[in-house]
């Protein structure tokens, strides 16, 4: 469970407070609104990036408010997926199990699992400049689920990708939930993503977080009417 | 919204203005300054001759200058870039008061007079705490002195190039890898440094070549005293301080040369091999 309580948050001159939601174990939250609203600041700080001011985060019930994101447990997509143009699409799935010293054969077993997963077999042994905007997307999603994290945070990641990418990636992202059971919070801002894949969404707007109900059971809420699209 | 007729494509230039007057006049104006580098390398090329050149290097003082130079350069190299990677790496990614005046600081051995540079060292050593070093470890006018006076210079270069570089890399890769379970420090070693690869080499290219070619804190700092603190560019103002232009031209040449061919190997083989993995 991603819990969220009366959180407070300062970016240079933007600041953020008494920002509170929650998303159930299993479950996958997006969380909505205009660019510039604060959206990747409140991902940030759960991710342990942005120092916090006030409040609490706790992810499946342990408070990581003061924890390093190295020891949170999460897995982070950025929007640009920030590959580490050096190494290869195999030593990216193996990066985080690298650390963390796992051996060779357990790594390739990890490797080969999450290659079948994100349907990366054939791009292991290829550098991240030649691969596409999907590719690169799902090989940044690789890296973040490899070492098996409660909790994966999605900054826009498919907001570069053309339309039919886009639906390939909407079905890798719904087959990794559904294998991988692990807690969503999914940062958009397009209200067609948000309905597709996630169970509840999180409209931010004026710094505060409106929530708009399980999506799947009420699709045309008015919270998230179609003025929160752009 | 108005309708604009469509246009005649009879009356529309089939070619705008040509670009070649605009081309070539860039080429123009940049190739004095190439001609000028050729000219002086020719100018050099045609003074000496084989035979100069040998007798140069049977010189034991030019000789030793050739070894002190490579050590020093190579010393100074080595401390600059230990030196510029944290500094260069702390000023791209912390805003912290004072920034502002500790940038200017490290730009002061870029814009201060070589004489001037060569003269606060001396000075600095002539102080209680310099004198205090100097008795443990002898600097003004002996070998130390040399990379000191070198290195004073070279590493503002390094600096200011690996700021730059780390400056170009995207923070969030780092950001990501501390999700990933690396500590900063393990970020820096395995996502940002391979990615500087680039920029280490310019600036150990430029910290080399700038260290070859210094003078002026030299001959304050250190003095010229041939079989001591005899550089190349102490040989040259040396064989030129007795009318031995032959000698001095001589010398010349070998820094240039030394300079192409470090410049060439670094460009040729500096760019292939990853710098480091967790691998």
């Amino acid at each position: 469970m991603i819990s969220v309580e009366n959180l407070a948050v300062r970016a240079g001159q933007f600041a953020l407070s008494g920002i509170s939601f929650s998303i159930p174990t299993g479950q996958c939250g997006s969380l909505m609104g205009k660019t510039g609203t604060g959206k990747t600041t409140i991902l940030e700080a759960l991710c342990g990036l942005k120092p916090v001011s006030n409040g609490r985060i706790c992810l499946m019930g342990n408070d990581v408010t003061n924890l390093k994101p190295a020891l949170r447990g999460i897995g982070y997509v950025p929007q640009d997926g920030a590959l580490f143009p050096s190494l290869s699409v195999r030593e990216h799935l193996a990066f985080a199990l690298a650390i963390r010293r796992w051996d060779a054969a357990a790594i390739e077993l990890r490797v080969q699992e999450l290659a079948t997963l994100l349907g990366l077999e054939n791009l292991l042994d290829r550098g991240v400049g030649q691969l596409s905007g999907g590719e690169a997307q799902r090989t940044a999603l690789g890296r973040a689920l490899s070492n098996h994290p409660e909790v994966l945070c999605l900054d826009e990641p498919l907001s570069a990708l053309d339309e039919d990418t886009r639906g390939e990636m909407c079905d890798v992202l719904k087959t990794v939930r559904e294998r991988t059971g692990v807690t969503i919070l999914y940062v958009t801002h397009s209200l067609e993503e948000a309905r597709t894949l996630a169970d509840q969404i999180f409209v931010l707007k004026d710094g505060r977080i409106y929530p708009d109900g399980p999506m799947k059971a009420n699709p045309g809420s008015p919270g998230t009417r179609p003025a929160q699209e752009s | 919204m108005t309708n604009r007729p469509a246009p005649d494509p009879a009356k529309c230039p089939t070619r705008g203005p040509s670009d070649v007057p605009f081309i070539l006049g860039l080429s123009v104006i940049g190739s004095v300054y190439v001609l000028l580098i050729v000219a002086m390398l020719v100018a050099d090329v045609s003074f000496t001759s084989p035979k100069h050149f040998w007798q140069a290097l049977q010189s034991r003082e030019i000789r030793y200058s050739i070894k002190l130079s490579l050590l020093s350069c190579s010393l100074t190299t080595i401390f600059s870039l230990w030196v510029a990677v944290p500094i260069g790496y702390l000023m791209s990614r912390h805003e912290f008061r004072g920034k502002t005046l500790l940038d200017a600081i490290l730009d002061i051995p870029i814009v201060l007079p070589p004489l001037v540079i060569g003269l606060s060292l001396l000075i600095l050593f002539q102080t209680p705490v310099g004198r205090a070093i100097q008795k443990v470890i002898p600097i003004t006018y002996e070998i130390p002195s040399v990379i000191l006076a070198q290195f004073s210079v070279a590493c503002a270069f390094a600096v200011r190039t690996l700021r730059a570089t780390f400056e170009q890399i995207n923070p969030r890769q780092e950001q990501v890898a501390l999700t990933l379970g690396c500590r900063r420090s393990q970020a820096f070693w395995w996502v940002v440094f391979p990615e500087a690869k680039h920029g280490l080499i310019t600036a150990a290219t430029l910290a080399w070549a700038r260290s070859l070619g210094e003078f002026g804190p030299i001959l304050i700092f250190s003095g010229a005293t041939r079989m001591r603190t005899e550089v190349l560019p102490t040989s040259v103002f040396l064989e030129l301080s007795v009318g031995n232009i032959e000698a001095a031209v001589a010398v010349s040449m070998l820094m240039v040369m030394a300079a192409v061919f470090v410049l060439v190997v670094i460009r040729i083989f500096g760019w292939e091999r990853p710098l480091g993995r967790p691998f």
